[in-house]
């Protein structure tokens, strides 16, 4: 059992915890995911490594429910416990490889989107701990869903906070700010995007337009993490990858957007009905085939 | 009473009903079925069952007492060499290996020695007996990787000897293949699997799940850092392969892995489980393994139409001959000497169909087996809207990519020696789909008990 020491309700629909796993706490880096079961029914439920504290044998998630096992996941309380927590999986983020007096000559820029800013959160601290700043980009809907701004503000070079509709920062989507600073006279050798597909799609056509190599964050659909099942592929160039061994993270100019998105929606009228039993009663579930509803 | 030519005939579900349930097909024998099973063996004298099982149990020796109703001796007898005897009586090829040599199948049936093995162990389980208890401890660590029946052999057989052992797991659930891949109505979890894995527990084996290792820990620092004195690498064989075809990344396209995963190991086929698992209307399973027909078959118990598309024919579907039987009677339409070339999605990406090609035998090749030709022109579509790749698997990289000094060869299988386990590490040992490739269950296990006996003699001289 790994028990949450600490659980909140960052934002909205956000939720953040802190969870006992010294075997990971002692080997990760940024860049890597875990995957948590909430208990013996659950789904196997990847997640990014938010924070990690090696002496106290601490992980931090950040999590924003979108299918039954997350919905239950958000019910969980400080004290109570995950029945699993695997990990670190993935490669790390491929700067910490690098030589460090050429990465610290490298101009870097980071793009979070929504909960993304949790992953973000690491690497820049990373980079911050070994002399290096880099610029931020921090992209909410609305005021209220920008998260770990306090914290992000203490480890970055430049944050830049925008909001869709401009109740907080400044105004629009995190491509419109990417753009400005470029046009402000900023210079990047390379940019990370983490964030919704839609959104790391995006913001791949506006570095490409402006030549900045852009590292995204991929997360398809998961079931062991380990490379055992596929599910994870993505097309990344001319090449079929699996997420959870050889990134999360690759060349975000290589890969298939369509065919991603395609495919991480492809348990989606299955698991809404899962979540539709979940919060209306057993009336529905998955896999029944019968309601017409299978793509 | 049936004549002595045939096999007492097993019990089994229902073909129509079973293809609609997760519950066990066969039934196995009860206690008169079994002891007259046992009465058609001649107890020979050079027992040639026995060459052919790969831990070459004393076949004749348990079958005698089964004869005789001495059930707890046979389980004895079986116990001095098989450490899974209620799994491989279910799952062994017997065919090919003892039953495939018996003497009585020379003229007519050979005797149904799974099956009484089977009955032996099932037995045993019921009637509460445990395997032999361990010796007092010695105070040595092992560590052994995977709890697969390779990891659950060794680690058995350590612990009998007295040593600390501890089973390294990455996945949630001890068992590996057993509990991930073959399915529910082969080989059930509850009665069978979880009963093996109390078993070596209740030697005082530990068993420490969610652990990665190559990422939550390496073996170097296990035998650095964490006091272990050799390892086990049972790691198995679980890297899936593609057919790099067009469209093969399309939504609808699984791994046989991913599939089964999701309904054995995850449960998707239980309402009270949160998995989801895509059901299908027609699944088309591409390959002819064992794999690929538990893959067929669970597929059929979730509503399906299955389809079999294999390359060759059907004497040459790797399968064993008792699942292909199986399969057959739930209704699977084997499609064979076909090869798919294309997957065609629609504009959500969703699998809509499958561009195949019909085949012929032509010469026989490196395996002895006639090599699949196209023929010309004879391209063909197939509507399909699920499309399983069952195409094997390979060692997974993870542990061999972390260890220094740990070699493999160009399949990315861990190089050990068939006798004691001894690869190129010092103290690390290895058995199983990870040093064979994706074999079987027996071999895995005889693999498991020769690293016990490797570790056994490298820390005996330490
Ligand atoms: C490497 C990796 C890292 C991840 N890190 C985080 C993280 O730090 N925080 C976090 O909140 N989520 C993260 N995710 C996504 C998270 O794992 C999924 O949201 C979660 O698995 C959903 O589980 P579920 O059982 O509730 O629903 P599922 O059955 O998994 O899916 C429910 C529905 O949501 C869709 N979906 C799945 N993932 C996403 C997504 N990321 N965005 C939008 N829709 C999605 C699916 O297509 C499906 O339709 C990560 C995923 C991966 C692979
Ligand atoms: C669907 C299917 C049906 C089959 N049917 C039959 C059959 O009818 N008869 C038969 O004899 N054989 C059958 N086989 C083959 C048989 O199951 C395998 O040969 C056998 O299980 C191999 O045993 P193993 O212990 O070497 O590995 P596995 O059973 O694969 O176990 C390996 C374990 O190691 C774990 N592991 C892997 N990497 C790591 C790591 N880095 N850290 C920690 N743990 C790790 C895995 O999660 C797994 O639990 C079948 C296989 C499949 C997939
Ligand atoms: S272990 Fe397998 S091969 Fe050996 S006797 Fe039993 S069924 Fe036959
Ligand atoms: S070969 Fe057949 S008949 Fe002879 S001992 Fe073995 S099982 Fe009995
Ligand atoms: S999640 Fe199974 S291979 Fe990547």
């Amino acid at each position: 059992m790994y028990k949450i020491l600490h659980a909140e309700n960052l934002a909205g629909n956000i939720f953040l915890m802190q969870v006992e796993a010294p075997r990971i706490a002692k080997h990760c880096e940024p860049g890597q995911f875990l995957i948590v079961r909430i208990d013996e029914v659950g789904e196997r439920i990847p997640l990014t490594i938010c924070d990690y504290d090696k002496e106290a044998g601490t992980i931090t998630i950040v999590f924003q429910p979108v299918g039954a096992s997350t919905e239950r996941m958000s019910h969980l309380k400080t004290g109570d416990s995950f029945i699993d927590v695997v990990g670190p999986l993935g490669q790390p983020s491929e700067f910490i490889h690098e030589d460090m007096e050429e990465l610290k000559k490298k101009k870097m820029l980071f793009v979070a989107g929504g909960v993304g800013t949790a992953p973000v959160y690491p690497q820049v601290k990373w980079l911050h701990e070994h002399g290096v700043d880099v610029d931020v980009i921090v992209g909410a809907k609305t005021k209220d869903l920008v998260i770990l701004e306090k914290e992000m503000e203490a480890v970055a070079g430049n944050l830049y906070v925008t909001t869709d509709d401009g109740s907080y920062g400044r105004h629009g989507m995190v491509t419109k700010v990417i753009e400005d600073l470029t046009a402000e006279g900023k210079q990047y050798d390379v940019c990370v995007a983490i964030g919704p597909m839609i959104m790391m799609k995006f913001c791949c056509l506006t570095t490409k337009k402006l030549n900045i190599p852009t590292i995204v964050s991929m997360n398809p659909i998961m079931v062991d993490g380990t490379g055992m099942c596929g599910a994870c592929r993505v097309v990344v160039g001319d090449e079929i990858k699996f997420a959870c061994v050889d990134g999360p993270e690759f060349d975000g100019h290589l890969i298939d957007w369509a065919q991603a998105m395609k495919r991480q929606a492809m348990y989606k009228t299955e698991e809404g009905r899962a979540l539709l039993k979940l919060r209306e009663g057993d009336t529905h579930h998955g896999g029944c085939g019968h309601c017409g509803g299978d793509k | 009473m049936a004549d002595k030519l045939t096999k007492v005939p097993v019990r089994e579900q229902d073909p129509q009903v079973r293809a609609t349930n997760f519950e066990e097909v066969c039934l196995g024998y009860n206690k008169e079925e079994a002891m007259e099973e046992a009465s058609r063996c001649i107890n020979c004298k050079n027992a040639k069952c026995i060459s052919g099982c790969p831990v070459s149990i004393d076949i004749p020796g348990f079958i005698k007492e089964v004869k005789e109703g001495n059930f707890a001796e046979a389980y004895k007898v079986i116990g001095k060499s098989s450490s899974l005897p209620a799994v491989c009586g279910r799952v062994c090829p017997q065919e090919s290996q003892c039953e495939g040599v018996c003497i009585r199948g020379v003229k007519g049936e050979p005797v149904s020695i799974g099956k009484l093995e089977r009955f032996v162990a099932d037995w045993a389980k019921e009637n509460g007996v445990k395997p032999e208890p361990p010796m007092p401890s010695n105070g040595h660590k092992v560590a052994v990787i995977g709890s697969g029946p390779a990891g659950l052999t060794c680690a058995g057989d350590l612990a009998k000897l007295g040593y600390d052992v501890t089973i390294f797991e990455a996945l949630h659930q001890p068992g590996g293949v057993l509990v991930y891949g073959i399915p529910e109505f082969r080989l059930p979890k509850d009665k069978v699997v979880a009963v093996e894995v109390e078993n070596v527990k209740s030697l005082g084996v530990k068993i420490e799940t969610d652990v990665v290792i190559g990422k939550s820990t390496t073996i170097d620092e296990l035998l650095q850092n964490e006091g272990f004195e050799a390892v086990f690498i049972g790691s198995g064989a679980g890297l899936p392969m593609f057919m790099g075809i067009p469209g093969e990344i399309s939504s609808g396209v699984f791994s046989a892995n991913e599939y089964l995963t999701r309904s054995n190991l995850m449960k998707a086929f239980r309402d009270d489980y949160d998995t989801p698992i895509k059901t299908g209307k027609k699944v088309a399973v591409i390959g002819g393994g064992n794999v690929a027909m538990d893959a067929a078959r669970t597929a059929k118990r979730l509503g399906a139409e299955v389809h079999i598309v294999y390359r060759r024919s059907e004497a040459e579907l790797p399968a064993r001959v008792e699942e292909v039987h199986h399969a057959k009677e739930e209704g699977i339409i084997m499609d064979l000497l076909t090869n798919p070339l294309e997957i065609f999605a629609d504009e959500d990406g969703w699998v809509k169909g499958m561009k195949c090609i019909r085949m012929e035998l032509g010469e026989p090749d490196a395996s002895g087996r006639r090599r699949p030709v196209e023929i010309p022109g004879s391209e063909f579509e197939m509507e399909v809207d699920t499309v399983i790749m069952s195409l094997g698997t390979s060692p997974n990289p993870l542990i061999s990519s972390t260890t220094i000094g740990l070699d493999v060869n160009k399949r990315k299988c861990i190089i050990a020696d068939e006798e004691y386990g001894q690869t190129s590490k010092e103290g690390v040992f290895a058995g199983g789909d990870a040093v064979t490739g994706a074999a079987t269950v027996i071999l895995a296990m005889g693999a498991g008990k020769a690293g016990a006996k490797g570790i056994h003699e490298f820390l005996s001289k330490k």
